[in-house]
């Protein structure tokens, strides 16, 4: 049920005899059983992602649009609180991207290894992957304020000034992206944890016979075996993040002033302000960026991987 | 690799007490909030009430707006219990068509549901087929925007789970007589019912937990969701930390049912849609 990831390949070449058999006879797997997902997907995913292309090109008001070129573009790039969102995008999809490889890690290492309580450590760690965004977003916001809240008052006992999170245009975005950390980084932990689990017991075994350490049976063995897990933790959480938006726009709106606008927040703004072709082009930038460095990471990792 | 190793008791103590901390702690805080007074409340202290106000809050805030968060929990249950029925059943169907007949068809066709998987939605220009279809700010419309987010997803974890279905199966029925729709809802289906309970687990989850799509698609009072109600009663009600924490509390009871009793199914079925993702 775990490492199913990039057999595809193999597995076609596999079922080939399977679809050679006499045409004349009535298939058991008919086309048309993907006719109404495929539908519904069609009309309500593919032909928006498709139109989004021609609508950027246009000033567009949901009733009458007219053909503008690339206006939209250039006014996006130009205009820095735009433009912006396209760099606080990055930065925020690489910090939680980032953390959530180290940290996950690190606890499934912690939780694969000899100790009492992982059930418990486990449940307590998943959970708020399930939790409303909202909720967590407005209880952060609550928890992070700069003076009375709880994350300050505690630092403020050790001897700590903490920042003023939020409302401090340095620290918003990053704020944002911790508590974004501390909602994902449960399933970053079972995914190590399913890869961890999945290395033969033999290879630390003989790691350990050969006087490896510990440090070194993490850096030898488990890091590079575990290399899958860690392809779908940034995969999965940059494309998270590159299009987060629900947690952003519950605790900050994009603010103070511009400083923690991504490219999802800039994208409701423009609608909401009702430039539709704006908001479409940005959508469309989004798209681009995601696709942009997404697709060179698969690339890369499945070309890695095939020499076995 | 554990089992000869002896649990090392103070690393174990160490390990509990900062997870407690550091994931238990927020969730104390709402509980906590959630039962204060608003004087109290406002304070935003990590403290045990010193007045317990839990069950009028509680009272307050379904009341609050002329029962919004009644209607509003009405609605993302219908709109949960909809997008997940439909797409089960027909991402099943589909997920069993491109499984069993490979080629290069279907190959393409995989493609195109992996990019579902990768690509952000286009908001507005989802709006305008709305708008064309008259489904704009409909339940129906909404329904059917989620269905298709969430087809990648389920599509891919039926693939999979399928794969290990035998073939054998549909040719025994096959000579049985049986026609394809016959074949699918009467021999397939009922096999593939683990994996259906994981996706409408995980499923339920998510779409429960929407926000973005109900704020663009399904704007309006009258037809608020749980997450809707959520962000506007934050801006109407400023001060009313012990309301506002009553009501994140509330919209997370269900998550959290459905995680006490299916927490294998939900964490192995996440594991392996990101893996295959």
């Amino acid at each position: 049920m775990t490492a199913i990831a990039p057999a595809e390949t193999a597995s076609r070449l596999e079922d080939q005899p399977g679809s050679d058999r006499p045409k004349a006879q009535k298939s058991p797997y008919p086309y048309w059983f993907l006719v109404p997902g495929g539908l519904i997907f069609t009309i309500f995913f593919l032909v928006p992602s498709v139109m989004a292309f021609y609508f950027s090109l246009t000033r567009w008001t949901l009733f009458d649009q007219e053909f503008i070129g690339l206006d939209n573009y250039v006014q996006f790039f130009r205009e820095p609180a735009l433009a912006s969102g396209l760099w606080h995008t990055i930065v925020y999809a690489a910090v939680t991207s980032g953390l959530k490889v180290v940290l996950g890690m690190a606890l499934a290492v912690l939780l694969t290894g000899p100790i009492l309580g992982r059930g418990f450590m486990r449940s307590v760690a998943f959970f708020p992957v399930l939790v409303s965004t909202i909720g967590v977003g407005l209880t952060f916001q609550v928890l992070m304020h700069p003076t009375k809240g709880v994350i300050n008052q505690a630092l403020d006992l050790i001897g700590i000034t903490g920042p003023a999170w939020l409302v401090d245009p340095d620290w918003a975005l990053l704020s944002v992206a911790l508590v974004d950390v501390w909602q994902g980084v449960g399933l970053a932990t079972v995914i190590y944890m399913a890869g961890i689990l999945s290395i033969p017991g033999e290879y630390f075994e003989a790691a350990k016979m050969d006087g490896a350490g510990p440090w070194h049976r993490f850096r030898h063995v488990t890091l590079p075996l575990a290399k899958p897990a860690t392809v779908s933790v940034i995969i999965l959480s940059l494309i998270g993040g590159m299009r987060k938006f629900d947690l952003i726009w519950a605790m900050t709106k994009g603010g103070p002033g511009f400083t923690s606008d991504v490219m999802a927040s800039v994208v409701y703004k423009q609608y909401q302000a009702g430039f539709y072709g704006l908001s479409t082009a940005g959508n469309v930038v989004l798209f681009l960026l995601v696709i942009g460095i997404v697709l060179p990471l698969f690339w890369f990792f499945n070309r890695k991987e095939d020499p076995r | 690799m554990t089992t000869r190793t002896r649990p090392n008791h103070w690393l174990s103590a160490l390990a509990i007490v900062l997870f407690a901390v550091v994931f238990l702690v927020p969730f104390a805080f709402i509980v906590l909030t959630a039962a204060k007074s608003q004087t109290e409340s406002a304070l935003l202290q990590f403290s045990w009430p010193t007045e317990w106000a839990f069950v009028q809050n509680l009272r307050d805030v379904v009341e609050a707006r002329d029962y919004l968060l009644i209607i509003a929990f009405i609605n993302s249950t219908i709109l949960t219990v909809a997008s997940v029925a439909v797409v089960v059943i027909l991402a099943a169907m589909a997920a069993f068509v491109l499984q069993r007949r490979k080629g290069r068809w279907t190959s393409g066709l995989n493609l195109v549901v992996l990019s579902g998987l990768v690509i952000p939605p286009a908001v507005v220009p989802t709006i305008w087929v709305l708008q064309q279809t008259g489904l704009f700010k409909t339940m129906p419309g909404l329904i059917l925007v989620e269905i298709a987010y969430a087809m990648a997803f389920c599509v891919l974890l039926f693939q999979a789970f399928i794969a290990s279905v035998p073939r054998e199966l549909d040719e025994a029925a096959t000579i049985d007589g049986a026609g394809p729709v016959g074949l699918f809802f009467r021999v397939v289906f009922p096999l593939l019912r683990p994996i259906i309970v994981t996706i409408v687990v995980v499923q339920s989850v998510f779409i429960w937990n929407d926000f973005a799509s109900p704020l663009y698609f399904l704007p309006g009072d009258e037809n608020a969701t749980v997450q809707l109600t959520l962000f506007t009663f934050q801006g109407q009600y400023t001060n009313a930390y012990n309301l506002l924490f009553m009501d994140i509390l509330l919209v997370t009871v269900p998550p959290l049912i459905m995680f006490m009793i299916f927490q294998r199914q939900i964490v192995s079925g996440m594991v392996a849609g990101s893996v295959k993702g």
